[in-house]
């Protein structure tokens, strides 16, 4: 704001008083934001305690652990650990088989998820607000009911033991996913797709060519999400499979917390290594995660 | 019907074909095999034997476990859903402010939510041990001496409890997805006609954000009656049953001692729970979620 010569004194001293109100606002503001940094960093380092003390335990001598007053961060850090606990626990073999089963829930997702969806955001047919209420209340019965039908037919068709059971229900279509893409597609202007219809393309044409391209962030959230539950998913595996061997790293380290319950500076290592993959893919996936999750928001 | 009409309907069904095949294998048939097996006694290896509603008579009149998994389930989901709620947006709230350096809080507050399962449950077996654990030590510094937490009797399943709310930021991101999705306009109009941060919180935020507070509370109501992973590495169920949570027994019962029979009705009746909780909220629903339009 600048003064002119010319103003009136009355508008002049008007002025200065806005100009002190902002100043003070910007004071008051300044002041916020420093309560506000300091409480998210309090809380911010609270959260992070229990993964720093595994992260410090992970690195300190056996006579250490237990030794109190705890040492907060070790006086040599025990690198040698981490190489210890991949020798004695088969963990890079729990976490390849991990990798196999995240990636094929991956390709099952990716194949099924868009289709489905696409059906429901784009087509009429008759009872198709039936369906979409139908795959809605799905999303609500939980997971424990299938088990004993399933196990029962898994045993039947020879799979118990294999990673079928694990894998299978991902190619049909996961409800929560299918919801979310089938809100993001609706968000897609339908123009979109007529001018490629006008430029020959099918049905199935817009599909590939239109709708999955714009998806990027609905689809990413499907990556992320199963990553992370097919990762961290405990219950189906240890019912589903027997063999140690082809066992999750989630299912591999509860294994091993019952053998080996003292050796916690091994065993602290091995839950870190366990999580990084997860962290990774998290570092690198949320910036659309925010993005792809909006379109839970907008009402079906 | 015209003929594009007619092309249309058969895309969509074909569409979504996968999906009506999933439902029939992973939906239909277990619920109403399930539902058959909770008449039957069962031990998977011979033929299910009719028996009646025998499993439901013992279930509800002579079966101590039943009474005590159910009671600490519903105590858990009573102590951590309505903490995980309000905590959640309160985060949220937080982490929406217009300051630079929010995207790394986001990051890190996220990330618990994201670890879940065995390797959060180790973590925190050693992060609460009762002599040695980060908690305890810091308690003694002040002069508390803290509780045995997972291995004391009152304090296993507020423990656990605690433990699901380390992983709050998972619902904080969904309300931060909501919140982002509130027009600006409507605060700006609000600021005009001077409402206080207060109201404007009361008359805007809260109303919008009503249907993600929804579709959460329904979310980690299904969630939190499926606690298991948790009680299953770190206490097994005890101290004395404190931690023994439904689907615990479900499970002993289904896959240690092969009672198929009675494991399919105590899934049912935990089905019928969460199902009567869920429709409950969807029909309370009407009176306190808005929709614009």
């Amino acid at each position: 704001m600048r003064t002119e010569p010319e103003q009136a004194p009355a508008a002049l001293s008007i002025q200065r008083q806005l100009r002190r109100s902002a100043a003070r606002r910007r004071v008051i503001r300044a002041m916020g934001h420093v309560l506000v940094y300091a409480l998210m960093i309090s809380l911010a380092l609270l959260f992070m305690l229990p993964i720093f003390w595994m992260a410090s335990t992970s690195l300190k001598m056996p006579r250490e652990i237990f030794a109190w007053p705890p040492e907060w961060i070790p006086s040599e850090p025990q690198w040698g650990n981490y190489a210890e606990a991949f020798g004695k626990y088969p963990l890079a073999r729990y976490m390849l088989n991990s990798a196999i089963l995240v990636i094929a829930n991956i390709i099952g997702g990716l194949v099924s998820v868009p289709i489905i969806a696409y059906g429901f955001a784009r087509f009429e047919f008759p009872f198709k607000h039936a369906l979409f209420l139908l795959m809605l209340s799905t999303m609500m019965v939980p997971g424990h009911i299938k088990l004993i039908p399933l196990f029962w037919l898994y045993q039947k068709l020879g799979l118990v033991d294999t990673y079928w059971p694990l894998i299978l229900p991902a190619f049909f279509g996961n409800p929560f996913f299918i919801f979310l893409m089938t809100q993001f597609i609706r968000t897609i202007p339908r123009d979109l797709d007529d001018a490629a219809r006008i430029d020959g393309a099918g049905a199935w044409g817009i599909l590939y060519r239109i709708i999955i391209p714009l998806s990027r962030p609905a689809l990413t959230v499907v990556v992320v999400f199963t990553f992370v539950w097919v990762w961290n998913d405990f219950l189906e595996p240890i019912i589903f499979l027997r063999d140690w061997n082809s066992y999750p790293i989630s299912v591999g380290l509860a294994f091993f917390q019952g053998r080996y319950s003292v050796e916690w500076h091994l065993f602290m290592g091995a839950t870190l290594v366990s999580i990084i993959p997860i962290l990774v893919v998290y570092f690198f996936a949320q910036r659309h995660l925010i993005g792809g999750l909006a379109s839970i928001g907008i009402k079906g | 019907m015209t003929a594009q009409e007619r092309r249309d309907a058969k895309t969509g069904y074909l569409a979504l074909s996968p999906w009506m095949a999933g439902f029939l294998v992973f939906y239909a048939f277990p619920i109403l095999a399930t539902l058959y097996f909770s008449f039957t006694q069962w031990t998977l290896v011979d033929r299910p034997v009719w028996i009646g509603l025998d499993n439901y008579i013992r279930m509800f009149t002579r079966d101590p476990l039943f009474v005590s998994s159910l009671k600490a389930t519903t105590l858990f989901v009573a102590l951590s859903l309505p903490l995980k709620l309000v905590l959640g947006l309160m985060l949220a709230l937080l982490l929406n402010l217009k300051m630079p350096g929010m995207n790394v809080f986001r990051t890190v507050f996220f990330i618990p939510a994201v670890i879940s399962g065995v390797a959060v449950s180790l973590m925190w077996i050693w992060f609460l041990q009762p002599d040695t654990g980060v908690v305890n030590t810091l308690l003694s510094y002040v002069g508390v001496q803290g509780p045995y937490w997972f291995w004391d009797l009152h304090w296993a399943l507020p423990s656990v409890a605690i433990m699901s709310i380390w992983k709050v930021g998972g619902a904080a991101i969904i309300y931060l997805a909501g919140l982002q999705n509130i027009p600006a306009h409507l605060y700006e109009a609000a600021e005009i006609d001077g409402a206080s941060k207060w109201r404007r919180f009361w008359r805007i935020t809260l109303p919008l954000l009503t249907p993600t507070l929804f579709f959460q509370l329904i979310i980690e109501l299904i969630d939190a009656f499926k606690i298991f992973t948790e009680a299953f590495v770190i206490t097994k169920g005890g101290p004395l049953k404190a931690t023994y949570f439904f689907l615990y027994y479900f499970y002993e019962e289904a896959f240690r001692n092969f009672n198929m029979g009675y494991a399919s009705a105590l899934a049912l009746f935990l089905l019928v729970v969460i199902m009567s909780c869920t429709v409950f909220v969807y029909r309370t629903s009407g009176r306190w979620v808005y929709y614009e339009n």
